[in-house]
């Protein structure tokens, strides 16, 4: 029997000779991301725009115009449809009337009454109303949430590691943010609470990654003291390689299953996270560890493990300075 | 590595053994469930509203309100006690609510101590610990007297109100015949209504968002048609919509009665056309006789939150306590009637700031969605470690079910509840729990190649390996805790499942795992490790 060998052996790619390449990409990238997210903006599903939406399902694939000309002849304003998730199923968002609950009632049940009398098949299964207040609120709380996670983990790995590798890992995240983001501006896809969760888990794993790696970079440093910076970080991100990809392999067989059977209502956030898990895996090798290189990491960063002595952290200085002169 | 103490392996089987416990009540009806003896587990996986169909509703109440009616009372209050107060009635003029204040001027400057002290008496302390008076008296100059309700006061007010709010609206959902809603308040000024499986969410809506405040009032015979059509009523008199007829009824401002005397209320018909009969405890009923005996002859106005829903006029005095109300009813709408003066009215205005409702047929098949993507995806990710790692791989493979078992163990232990994002983060968990398995194959393939023996590299692996494995996964943990904190509803429910996958496939990937390898290297000696 043999095994699947997805990287070979000892493989020796030269990464971080692509630091600049991969570094000016990633900046572009993020440049254009925020660019678009500004330019053209995300689609906010009611959950962060506030205002009414409705999931209906038809037996055929639905004709958006035909329905859209529908929706807006019963004067509830301009309706924002999309197919959502497959081409049977749309959701259909309009503003909030003014006035109280009632008055959301008499536009839902006027668009329904429209929808059903040129399509008796039509299914309501989806109804949310979200008042301008509370989209706020979850706009608020799901920004507070992405930033503190990110802060949050940062910190942890600071204190774990090195300060260059709490600032790497943070720009690494941005990074991934910022693209899936952009992603987000440029397909128009639905924005809503299940993508800022999506986004969380996200900015978990794709720390996991740049951990795995990082943690390779601290026990070569260790290990090597002699060998330059840009060999260990390489040597690292070789030795992990197999890892990195076996992982995300696995990740990207579960929500590619995710993506293609879970459903209308997952598809945005099986999407997101897919995205993500590339992006996380590129980052954590051409983002994570070139920037270890630029903040002056080097095999002085970390007092000897070998060395219990309390003077170990003065001699680590010494050497440093020495290797300085 | 060889040596796996005696107690670990027992602590891995038994904890195996109470997962297994603990899933099993999943696969019993939930009467089956109930009828488990006492000790038994019992806890069943709940279920969220998007996946099993129902409405969430997220009412507000404006604190701004409560403050209104707690100064109409106490303007009530004052005048009454300004009347009866101790050494004769206290003469005053000017009696008004201003700027968050009741105030008024006494007349004689000698009274004015006097009227201080009787204001002071109403005060009463918040709270049992606290030296907070829920009013404030003040001079405001010497003869104008301010009764302020305290910050202390109101905000105490408010949580009372709130806390009457959710059981009027557990009395009105009751009376829907749903079973198990959720009502619980969010904060100081909210309430979550949660109703499973609701076939009529228009109906719920209609039922809880309504105070249903009962007045019963003259009608101003006197005012002017035309001074009320611009909205201007007499002094003690005030103008209200009319929903039966259109246009405004001018009535006096003091009512006869109100709801809150109500024992009951039933929809019934009179000439067939529906209509809502009431009944009045003993006091209400003698106040309503004696309301109605004084007003022989002349019409009152039944206002139902600010709007009249009839206008009749008394043709004789009602002694019994009890009556019918006419109106342009329905069926559903004096049936609708009925619950809420049933129920009682809502101590504060509650506006619906957020619903959310599935249908039950999307609910079903988000689950049916759910179900066959969880158990492809691990089947595929189960058949790409074996094909990997061989051996290891089945290995992992055993810890991935493993894992999917005690994730449905500590989730139904917990009696913790499954949303469809749940269930994405159960995939993603399946995903994700190999990764440790991956980090320990990858270290010890990396040692086999440096030559060392298969027992060396295997030992070095697992504990290289561990570190990482450790410091990633409390990354996960933090993402997961801070989407937990921040997160509503369905999020919450994926970070929950998130959390509990993560320590779970710590455990099924490392510790079982290792006791695995470890049998295998003590029966078969392996000179050799295809890995």
């Amino acid at each position: 029997m043999r095994l699947l060998k997805l990287i070979p052996d000892n493989t020796n790619i030269p990464f971080l000779k692509w630091r600049n390449i991969a570094m000016g990409l990633s900046i572009l990238l993020i440049v254009g991301s925020i660019a678009l997210v500004a330019i053209r903006g995300l689609n906010f599903g009611v959950d962060f725009a506030g205002g009414l939406m409705m999931e209906v399902r038809f037996e055929k694939p639905a004709q958006l115009d035909d329905l859209r000309t529908t929706v807006n002849s019963a004067g509830a304003g301009a309706g924002n449809l999309q197919t959502f998730g497959d081409p049977r199923t749309v959701s259909i968002r309009l503003p909030l009337p003014p006035g109280d609950d009632a008055a959301v009632q008499k536009v839902v049940s006027a668009v329904q009454a429209k929808i059903k009398a040129d399509n008796p098949d039509a299914q309501f299964r989806r109804v949310e109303t979200v008042s301008g207040k509370v989209s706020n609120e979850l706009i608020r709380d799901g920004a507070l949430a992405m930033a503190l996670a990110m802060l949050g983990i940062s910190i942890y790995i600071w204190f774990r590691f090195e300060w260059q590798f709490g600032v790497g890992a943070l720009f690494a995240l941005i990074h991934d943010v910022a693209l899936t983001l952009g992603f987000f501006a440029l397909t128009q896809l639905e924005f809503d609470l299940n993508i800022v969760a999506a986004i969380l888990t996200i900015i978990g794993y794709s720390l996991n990654d740049t951990i795995v790696v990082y943690d390779r970079i601290r026990e070569n440093l260790r290990k090597y003291r002699k060998m330059g910076i840009e060999e260990v970080l390489n040597l690292s991100i070789n030795e992990t390689l197999s890892r990195t990809i076996v992982t995300s392999i696995s990740m990207m067989i579960a929500l590619g299953t995710l993506v293609v059977l879970g459903g209308s209502v997952l598809f945005g956030f099986s999407v997101a996270m897919l995205l993500g898990i590339v992006i996380g895996t590129y980052s954590s090798i051409f983002i994570g560890a070139p920037i270890l290189m630029w903040l002056g990491v080097s095999p002085q960063s970390f007092v000897p493990s070998d060395a219990n002595d309390p003077d170990a952290k003065l001699k680590a200085k010494l050497a440093a300075e020495r290797g300085q002169v | 590595m060889l040596d796996f103490p005696r107690w670990k392996v027992w602590a891995i089987v038994l904890t195996i053994l109470a997962a297994i416990v603990f899933t099993l009540p999943n696969f019993l009806s939930e009467e089956q469930a109930a009828a488990l003896p006492k000790g038994v587990p019992s806890q069943q996986l709940n279920l969220g509203l998007d996946l099993r169909g129902g409405s969430h509703i997220l009412l507000e109440a404006d604190p701004a309100d409560v403050r209104k009616a707690r100064l109409e009372t106490l303007e009530e209050t004052v005048r009454q006690e300004l009347r009866g107060a101790n050494g004769g009635p206290i003469p005053y003029q000017d009696l008004s609510v201003r700027d968050g204040s009741v105030s008024f001027t006494v007349r004689n400057p000698g009274d004015v101590d006097r009227a201080v002290e009787t204001m002071r008496a109403l005060s009463r302390p918040v709270g049992q610990l606290s030296a907070q008076r829920d009013i404030e008296v003040n001079l405001a100059d010497s003869t104008r007297v301010s009764v302020r309700p305290s910050a202390a006061g109101l905000a105490d007010e408010t949580d009372k109100a709130m806390a009457q709010a959710v059981e009027v609206i557990r009395r009105r959902i009751d009376e829907l015949g749903t079973r198990e809603p959720t009502i619980i308040r969010q904060g100081e000024t909210r309430i979550v209504v949660q109703v499973p499986g609701l076939q009529n969410p228009e109906a719920l809506k209609a039922l809880i968002g309504k105070t249903a405040k009962l007045e019963f009032k003259l009608v101003d015979v006197d005012a002017d048609p035309a001074l009320a059509a611009e909205g201007r009523a007499p002094p003690g008199s005030q103008v209200v919509p009319n929903a039966e007829g259109g246009g405004v009824l001018v009535v006096k401002r003091r009512a006869l009665i109100t709801g809150d005397q109500l024992i009951d209320s039933q929809p019934s018909y009179q000439d067939g056309i529906p209509v809502v009969s009431f009944r009045f405890d003993s006091v209400g009923g003698k106040r309503f006789a004696k309301a109605t005996q004084e007003n022989v002859g002349k019409p009152f106005a039944i206002i139902l939150d600010g709007q009249v829903i009839s206008a009749p006029r008394i043709n004789e005095p009602i002694l019994g306590g009890s009556g019918i109300i006419q109106g342009n009813f329905t069926t559903e709408s004096s049936n609708e009637l009925a619950i809420l003066l049933r129920s009682g009215k809502l101590p504060v205005e509650l506006t619906v700031i957020e619903e959310r409702t599935v249908g039950p047929d999307l609910g079903a098949d988000s689950i049916r969605a759910g179900a066959i993507a969880s158990v492809l995806a691990t089947l595929f990710v189960a058949l790409f470690m074996i094909i990997t790692y061989g051996r290891f791989g089945v290995y992992s493979v055993v810890a991935l079910f493993l894992n999917a078992l005690l994730v449905f163990a500590v989730m139904s232990a917990l009696g913790a509840t499954l949303t469809l994002p749940g269930i994405a983060g159960f995939v993603l968990t399946i995903g994700a729990a190999v990764d440790a398995n991956v980090l320990i194959n990858e270290r010890i393939r990396e040692e086999l190649r440096k030559g060392r023996a298969v027992v060396a590299s295997i030992e070095t692996g697992y504990k290289e390996a561990s570190r990482t494995i450790f410091d990633a996964n409390v990354t996960n943990v933090i993402a997961a805790v801070i989407m937990f904190w921040f997160g509503s509803g369905p999020i919450k429910g994926f970070a929950v499942v998130l959390t509990i996958g993560i320590v779970t496939s710590v455990f099924t990937a490392v510790t079982v795992t290792r006791l695995l390898v470890s049998w295998w290297l003590q029966s078969k000696r392996p000179q050799a490790l295809l890995l």
